[in-house]
């Protein structure tokens, strides 16, 4: 009986047990159900939405820089070019103590003093989460050795970029520019311009001279590439590109050996020369003295260096040929003597007698010639010559400034050149107007007399010289400065010849009186003419005319002696001339600062840019080799 | 000679459990290849070598009489919670949890002794009280469970403590606890959860907020989740391909080796793999199942039942977790997650159950 109890208990248990068993067999089929619910949701009906995230998650579209153009010269020469290097960069706002990464940088690989100011000057310009340069130009050594110990340094990146180089080094400086960091004011620009995209991955950014004229043709379009990353951000290949279009190369007007012959003429003096083709506006030399190192500007340029730049009392980042604006001095006659012919007040055979000064009727000052006692007899062609003062103090005076003021901004004075670089100035060609609106204040006939030789109000810049010299030797036609000779199309390799808008214009003043004023001109270089001495011997006429720009006022009766005047007070020198003087293949301007005399220091110059290009000839001294190396240059000229 | 081989390796083994089961391992042996990235050669050698001692493992607890296995019970309970008091009071604490005890030989984990521990002193503790069993036995057993879970939940590894307790209280339901305390109990657990929710530690409060939201907090704690989600739904029907999943090969899956190697599997596999996956565990589960409802004795039921039961609960712990629908914890995909721990207590578990399988004849007859 209790056995059968048990038993039936132990059956009864069994039964419990077998039905709890079922039971959740039906459980774990519901739970499974559920889980199967789940992966149905999310791989079914969610599957697209996942699919996107997923995507989204591996799939970055980055940007592909394009390639800067090249710049050349208008020989084919190298003056801006592209090499590729390994740049280590820093994210500043992933690393928690910069300083301290960097100093343990230094223990993996160098890092210059020089760099970290730089990289300094960097972080203050720039936001948080760029990636900023720290070292540029890393060896396959350094890469490796900072590969190996990577995981150290998290925020750190080895970038291979394309870099821009000078080679020419300080050579041409002023004319080509240079490219930098694009800046906050850059990117209001880009903005406007609608241009934001295109600039994607763009960090540097023509800022000055051909490169930043010139942006445009050089940047190109950007590319994209779909690349696949992972979680880290690290890029496992490429899916898809859409090629960047590379800049255009830009062939420029400049003759890079002219150009180099150009600069070292100058030797120790500071001054600036244009040399057009008077017949195109071309600009075959463009020097500004003392120079810069472009290259030093390329990967932002380091606090010490920059100093030493701007604040050097020789400004070499002032481009003296755009922005130099000087009294034109005695280079002004031949303008003024054109004037005379062209508005009737003087007929070449009149001539007047020089005493050595001029006074205004019923006034006792005296304006003085430069030449004590006079010249004598002077007419129109000898006043040229020998530079009478005294000839254009009385014709100045019955022009009167008006009229002096409207046909010498027919030669370009007074008004920027329109040279194809920005930042230039546009010099003064007074007038009553122009002082009534700049002094409030009446105009004088005492300041007619001054303009009359090119000093007083009058001031030029020595790009719109030598326009205006090129005019007196085309013929009397408007010229355009330009340094662009031809854009070449980076898809077709076609060649895209500058479009002068000049290329029509007429003669504004009539052949016959330029003749006149050639002849004379010529006579300059002669012997007896200011010019002589820089002129002998060359198998080719010259046509010039020399000047002098006071730097401080004389009062009346004292004396100009060099030797009791600082050296920053001397006069500035000044020369304009084309050559050969009876087909003109060069038209010039030069000045030298503190120079004194254009006939001794500004006219040797011209002398040595001439010989090359009409004769193939190279001055005796040395011609640097390029530099292609970005190192700071400590030896300043004064 | 080769058959008597056989004969002799397959005397205590059962044959449709262990087709199953090899049917998964090679499953789960392509997965660890394939979250392996680079290293996966390596990673399938590893975890072969992991296998190979699994399957030692399993063969030795195929070949223990469950009577013997029943005698040994309670030491492995008593050793097991010594253990756990040792870990409380001398042991090493490994990301701000203290569940390591330093032997000096090696660390172990006292918690991985009781996975096993706990069912075995359970349904041997029924097996004896069979004849009668009363409320106040169902309340000891109680006891019994609740000491060592308490003490893992404070350690704090609140996974590893809920799933013994879900092992523990397999077996008591199974033993006959009526449907009527079940009620009561489930009612006083609900009302308790207030309680329980505030002696949480903030980590585990934040996984449930997670769970609730994960694009609170992308990058942080919901990144696993979105991973996750993100890994297994874009694998769609088919799946990627093996090899192919983004998320998995790209690194956007988190500890895609281990704990989520779900979302790697479903990702290259899609949805057709996920259900091939479930009805693989499903196979084995009924099979285990099949065996408890056939064993002989009180224990050997018990025992198979409550092996099976937890089983699943890994399963079905790992899988929800990863597709979104459960807080995230430390538990492995049961024979797909690359690691050898889990591995050795789930195939010893399934050693047992062979032993149950086959002992059981000898036992009637």
């Amino acid at each position: 009986m209790i056995v059968g109890q048990a038993l039936r208990d132990q059956q009864r248990e069994l039964n419990v047990f077998r039905n709890r068993i079922l039971l959740v067999g039906f459980l774990i089929l519901a739970a499974f159900g559920v889980l199967v619910a789940r992966f149905t949701w999310l791989q079914v009906f969610q599957q697209e939405y996942y699919h996107t995230l997923a995507e989204a998650n591996r799939i970055s579209v980055v940007p592909v820089v394009p390639n800067r153009g090249l710049i050349l010269d208008r020989n084919g020469e190298v003056l801006a070019a592209n090499y590729s290097a390994y740049t280590l960069e820093i994210t500043p706002s992933k690393v928690p103590n910069v300083e301290r990464a960097i100093d343990e940088l230094a223990t993996v690989i160098e890092v210059s003093a020089r760099d970290r100011r730089r990289f300094r000057k960097l972080q203050e310009e720039s936001k948080n989460f760029e990636s900023l340069p720290i070292r540029t130009r890393l060896t396959e050594e350094e890469v490796a050795r900072f590969a190996v110990n990577r995981f150290r340094f998290p925020g750190f990146e080895i970038k291979a970029r394309l870099f821009r180089s000078y080679p020419q080094g300080e050579v041409a400086s002023h004319a080509i520019g240079y490219i930098g960091r694009i800046n906050d004011a850059d990117l209001k620009r880009i903005d406007n311009a609608g241009l934001t995209n295109n600039y994607k991955g763009t960090d540097h950014i023509g800022k000055l001279g051909i490169e930043g004229a010139y942006e445009k043709e050089l940047h190109g379009v950007t590319g994209s590439e779909q690349v696949e990353i992972d979680a880290g951000g690290r890029a496992i290949r490429a899916l898809a590109r859409n090629e960047p279009i590379s800049g255009n190369n830009l062939v420029v007007t400049l003759d890079l050996t002219l150009q180099k012959i150009a600069e070292q003429a100058f030797g120790d003096y500071k001054g600036a020369l244009v040399a057009i083709d008077p017949k195109t506006g071309e600009v075959l030399a463009l020097v500004s003295r003392p120079g810069f190192d472009p290259n030093l500007f390329v990967d932002g340029i380091d606090p010490q260096n920059w100093d030493a730049l701007n604040n050097s009392p020789d400004k070499p980042l002032n481009n003296r040929a755009l922005r130099g604006q000087y009294p034109p001095g005695s280079t002004i006659k031949p303008f003024m003597a054109l004037a005379a012919l062209e508005y009737k007040k003087r007929s070449p055979e009149y001539s007047i007698s020089d005493p050595g000064f001029y006074s205004l009727p019923g006034v006792a000052h005296r304006y003085r010639d430069w030449k004590k006692g006079g010249h004598g007899s002077v007419n129109l062609h000898r006043s040229i010559v020998v530079s009478c003062d005294t000839y254009y103090y009385g014709l100045a005076t019955e022009l009167g400034i008006d009229s002096i003021h409207s046909f010498l901004t027919r030669f370009g004075f007074g008004q920027r050149s329109g040279i194809d670089i920005e930042g230039e100035l546009g010099g003064v060609a007074p007038s009553q107007e122009w002082k009534q609106q700049r002094f409030h204040q009446k105009w004088y006939g005492g300041d007619t007399v001054s303009v009359g030789i090119g000093q007083g109000y009058m001031l030029a810049t020595p790009v719109q010289l030598a326009a205006a010299t090129a005019m007196i030797a085309n013929g009397g036609i408007p010229v355009h400065p330009h340094l662009l000779k031809a854009v070449q199309d980076s898809k077709t390799q076609e060649m895209r010849p500058f479009a002068d808008p000049n290329a029509n214009a007429e003669a504004l003043v009539k052949p016959q009186n330029l003749a006149l004023v050639r002849s004379a001109m010529v006579d300059v270089t002669k012997p007896g003419g200011t010019a002589a001495q820089a002129s002998a011997g060359a198998p080719y006429p010259i046509a010039a005319k020399t000047g002098t720009a006071q730097v401080v006022g004389m009062k009346q009766n004292e004396k100009y002696d060099e030797k009791r005047m600082k050296r920053e007070h001397w006069d500035h020198a000044l020369f304009i001339a084309f050559a050969p003087a009876d087909d003109p293949k060069l038209a010039i301007a030069i000045l030298v600062e503190n120079g004194q005399h254009g006939g001794s220091t500004a006219a040797p110059i011209a002398r040595q840019v001439f010989d090359y290009l009409l004769l193939g000839k190279k001055p005796q001294v040395k011609i640097e080799p390029p530099k292609d190396d970005a190192q700071p240059q400590d030896d300043e000229h004064d | 000679m080769i058959s008597r081989a056989f004969e002799f390796l397959s005397r205590r083994i059962d044959g449709p459990l262990m087709a199953a089961l090899a049917l998964t391992l090679t499953l789960g042996l392509t997965v660890v290849y394939s979250a392996g990235g680079g290293a996966g050669m390596e990673r399938v050698m590893s975890q072969g070598r992991n296998l190979a001692v699994a399957f030692v493992a399993l063969w030795i607890f195929a070949h223990i009489p469950p009577q013997t296995l029943m005698r040994l019970a309670l030491p492995i309970y008593v050793c097991g919670l010594s253990l756990l008091v040792g870990v409380a009071l001398f042991g090493e604490v490994r990301n701000g949890a203290r569940r390591w005890l330093n032997l000096g030989v090696t660390s172990i984990q006292p918690s991985e002794v009781m996975k096993i521990g706990v069912p075995l002193v359970l349904a041997w503790y029924f097996h004896r009280h069979e004849e009668a069993l009363r409320l106040r036995n169902f309340v000891l057993a109680a006891i019994i469970l609740v000491i060592p879970v308490g003490l893992i939940a404070r350690q704090p590894d609140l996974g590893t403590a809920l799933l013994i307790f879900a092992s523990g209280f397999f077996v008591i339901f199974l033993a006959g606890l009526s449907w009527k305390v079940l009620a009561s109990l489930m009612a006083g657990g609900l009302a308790s959860l207030p309680l329980v929710w505030s002696m949480m530690h903030d980590y585990q409060r934040q996984r449930i907020f997670t769970l609730l939201n994960p694009m609170e907090d992308p990058l942080g704690a919901g990144y696993h989740i979105i991973q996750s989600t993100i890994a297994i739904g874009s694998g769609g029907v088919l799946g990627k391909g093996w090899l192919n999943g983004t998320q998995a090969q790209l690194d956007f899956v988190p500890e895609r080796s281990t704990d989520f190697i779900l979302a790697v599997f479903g990702e290259e596999f899609g949805l057709v793999g996920n259900i091939v996956l479930v009805i693989l565990y499903l196979l084995v589960i009924a099979r285990g199942l099949m065996i408890a409802a056939n064993a002989s004795t009180v224990f050997s039921r018990l025992a198979a039942g409550a092996i099976t039961l937890t089983f699943f609960t890994y399963a079905f712990v790992n899988m929800g977790m990863v597709s979104g629908i459960l807080p995230v914890v430390g538990v492995p995909l049961p024979m797909i997650s690359y690691g050898g721990t889990a591995l050795l207590s789930i195939l010893a578990g399934f050693g047992i159950l062979m032993s149950i399988a086959t002992h059981k004849q000898l036992v009637s007859s």
